[in-house]
């Protein structure tokens, strides 16, 4: 039977368990709502859960190690010399897969019968043929230890869904019969219902904190497989990124310096453009404009967030840098070579980042109350020196916050760079040069044909990390001030 | 029942500080304020009284233009400040708040150091010539507040980290630090344990000699203590103004003695 069916059945029972759960405690106070301990909806829903919860909890299980124990079972059957014609012992597997499901689709669509299918022993070019017959891909011929291994992996699956359907709909019917015969009148379902929310809340965040870990884990042994190919301190403090291409031959210098440098400073020129427009427009907007004008302008400069990353790309490349090119180009001022360079991908990035700024500052300078303006203009102060000296300070963890989280955003910025930095790794000063950063350079290691198990590829990993670390200790570093603030303004 | 207002002392003929003249406010559609008339004396205690949301806070906020802070607030009508009138177009709010300095119903301190808060005033227009000056002005203002003996030695410790009793006679010190000519009090002393309460009401009475005083306050006592004359405010009308010992002993309409005898509001 199908998993989906069986999901909807569990639902099913779940469904009529409610209502019964429901009747049954009302029945046991004689209908009278006031004599029961919780709202009658809650001994439904205890019964609800009573089903769903370990039936599903039993099935997910099964079906992660089902395949496991089956795909043991099966590669024991194989003989070594079917593994050495294949090369690896993952294609073999993949071939019995592909053809018991040809089985099956074979089956389903009567090209062959079950008898056929579980005697199928001597004509494998007639299995072949009607496995081609029946749509499914073979690519050689079926030799006999994979027909054998696809008909017990068959079979093996087939009884293991069955048992599975069983065992789900069993523990389903039990949980029913639990929650049904705790609804009386005196059992605290209420706060049986309560401590589920809670399991389930707590489930819902250790998901993220694990998949968080499951991130890291992943980049760590990535990137000590590189350091165990490449010198950890070039790495660090080499100030030369030439990766040699194809993976084979010529060594690679893999120095990171060159790519943080044009992190950096890009990042710099496009917190040099965000920072003070993005929270002169939160000003504006939040202090000065008229509810009118707020209502307009607003959601106007949040649109520009909502534009992909691509097509400031392409701005940068289409529009910003031959304008740039035109002013500090040979024609103009002779210091740029092409349109690509920091200050290219800088200013639009800048311009990206000006809705992070102003919208999140605006929102926290619109936070500051209203006691503490009247405060001040009860003084005698005028609404520019009102900002300066009681908004602003007091908004200023906020406005730390939403600066550090666009040097995030910033830092992690891809599309702009590769399309408006230009893709030479550099140590250079000058603003008007073509540099790139860490995450256009794991883009690229990544998309070559380079083997992945050689530095070059493996290097992204490492980059990945740094990058990681950096960002890590810029929000541990926000965190600090802000809290830093906090306790000085609360 | 009440202390024994004081009747006896010498009311001499004052001048006119403030006066209103027809004065309507709307908040949006209520109409908060009605045609109130009323003037107030220089060097003189002047008590709003009445029951909660009858306008008290609202007519205050008049006297130094704080409801142009509020969008939908709309005030009609004259008042005038020294002959001047403050709604005149000439007229700058940012000055006439310097000189009409306000206390909060809500202490509403900045989140500075105590020390900065006091400053702010006296920094932003300029009253102290250097950083001794400033401390003196500081110290002065704190004292007049009731507070230096409690905060003389963390003065740059956070001013919201005070008691809402300490932070409301924070912002008392604040208001008296910038020198104004009158000081509007919105209920100043309603977070204040009694000693506080008697140090405050000292503060009133000291600053009476040079300055104009409105408070606004729900305790009769308070109002007869410290006032000379009395507003009764009711539902947005001004239903008696006058002598704060008439008011109390022989007040001239049925609301006014209701109120004050504790049977409305
Ligand atoms: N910002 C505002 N927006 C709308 N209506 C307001 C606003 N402030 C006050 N009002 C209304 O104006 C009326 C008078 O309010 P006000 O604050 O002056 O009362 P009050 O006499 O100071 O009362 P309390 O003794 O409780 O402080 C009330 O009906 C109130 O609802
Ligand atoms: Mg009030």
């Amino acid at each position: 039977m199908p998993t989906l069916w069986l999901f909807l059945i569990v639902l099913g029972i779940a469904a009529v368990g409610y209502v019964l759960g429901r009747q049954r405690a009302l029945g046991t106070v004689g209908g009278d709502n006031r004599r029961l301990h919780s709202l009658p909806s809650y001994y439904g829903s205890n019964v609800l859960i009573k089903v769903v919860v370990p039936a599903f909890l039993l099935m997910v299980a099964w079906l992660l190690i089902q395949p496991i124990v089956v795909g043991n079972t099966i590669s024991g059957m194989i003989p070594d010399r079917s593994v050495d014609a294949k090369g690896s012992l993952g294609l073999v597997m993949a071939e019995v897969r592909r053809t018991a499901d040809g089985l099956d689709n074979a089956v389903a669509q009567g090209l062959m019968d079950e008898d056929f299918v579980t005697g199928a022993r001597a004509d494998l070019a007639d299995v072949t043929q009607r496995l081609r017959d029946a749509g499914q891909i073979v690519t050689s011929e079926v030799t006999q230890p994979i027909l054998n291994a696809a008909q017990r992996y068959r079979v093996m699956n087939a009884t293991g869904n069955l048992m599975m359907t069983i065992a789900v709909l069993v523990v389903a019917v039990l949980g029913a019969l639990w929650g049904l015969r705790e609804s009386h009148g005196d059992f605290r379902a209420r706060n049986t219902v309560e401590r589920s929310i809670r399991a389930l809340l707590i489930g819902a965040a250790s998901i993220a904190i694990l998949t968080t870990v499951g991130i890291i884990l992943s980049l760590v042994f990535n990137t000590i497989e590189f350091f165990r190919l490449y010198p950890a301190a070039d790495f660090f403090f080499g100030t030369n990124w030439a990766p040699s291409f194809s993976g084979r031959g010529g060594s690679s210098d893999l120095g990171v310096l060159p790519l943080l440098w044009g992190t950096f400073y890009i990042s710099i020129v496009a917190l040099a453009v965000a920072v003070p427009i993005g929270l002169f427009a939160a000003i504006y907007l939040s202090e000065y404009a008229s509810p009118k004008v707020r209502s307009v302008a607003k959601p106007l400069l949040e649109v520009l967030a909502g534009i992909p990353t691509i097509v400031y790309g392409l701005f940068a490349l289409l529009t910003v840098g031959p304008l740039l090119l035109k002013v500090f180009g040979d024609d103009g001022l002779g210091i740029m070579q092409a349109g690509t360079a920091v200050m290219t991908a800088g200013l639009v990035m800048g311009i990206m980042l000006i809705p992070f700024v102003s919208s999140l500052s605006d929102d926290i300078i619109n936070a500051v109350p209203q006691a503490m303006r009247d405060g001040s203009y009860g003084l005698g102060a005028t609404q520019s020196e009102t900002i300066r000296q009681v908004v602003l300070p007091a908004a200023l963890p906020g406005i730390v916050g939403a600066i550090l989280l666009a040097a995030s955003r910033a830092i992690g910025e891809t599309m702009i760079v590769v399309l408006g930095a230009g893709a030479a790794a550099r140590l250079d000063l000058n603003p008007f040069e073509a540099m790139t950063t860490v995450t256009a350079k794991i883009v690229s290691q990544l998309t070559g044909d380079a083997d992945f198990a050689s530095p070059e590829a493996l290097v992204a990993f490492a980059l990945g990390m740094t990058l990681f670390v950096i960002t890590l200790c810029l929000n541990v570093f926000a965190l600090y001030i802000v809290r830093k603030y906090r306790e000085q303004y609360e | 029942m009440y202390d024994t207002p004081n009747t006896e002392r010498a009311v001499d003929q004052k001048d006119i500080k403030f006066s209103a003249r027809g004065v309507q406010v709307y908040y949006g559609d209520t109409h908060a304020i009605k045609d109130v008339d009323v003037a107030l004396e220089d060097k003189t205690v002047t008590a709003f009284i009445g029951p909660s949301g009858c306008g008290k806070s609202t007519f205050l906020r008049c006297l130094n233009r704080m409801n142009d802070t509020i969008d939908i607030c709309r005030v009609e009508g004259d008042i005038l400040l020294d002959g001047e009138d403050i709604y005149d177009r000439k007229v700058d709010p940012v000055q006439l708040r310097a000189k009409v300095g306000m206390v909060f119903q809500k202490p509403n301190p900045f989140p500075k150091s105590i020390y900065d808060n006091i400053a702010y005033g006296p920094r932003i227009h300029g009253m102290a010539k250097s950083k001794a000056d400033l401390d003196e002005i500081v110290e002065r203002a704190l004292r007049r507040g009731a507070i230096w003996d409690e905060v003389k030695d963390r003065l740059q410790a956070s001013g919201t980290g005070l008691s809402g009793g300490q932070q409301q006679r924070l912002c008392i010190a604040r208001a008296v630090a910038t020198e104004p000519e009158v000081l509007l009090m919105d209920e100043p002393c309603s977070a204040l344990d009694p000693i506080a309460t008697a140090q405050v009401e000292e503060l009133i009475d000291e600053l009476r000699t040079e300055y104009s005083v409105v408070i606004v306050t729900h305790s009769m006592q308070q109002a007869a203590r410290v006032s000379q004359k009395t507003a009764f405010f009711h539902l947005g009308n001004l239903v008696e103004f006058g002598e704060t010992g008439k008011i109390f002993t022989n007040p001239e309409d049925p609301r006014t003695e209701s109120y004050i005898t504790g049977r409305i509001g």
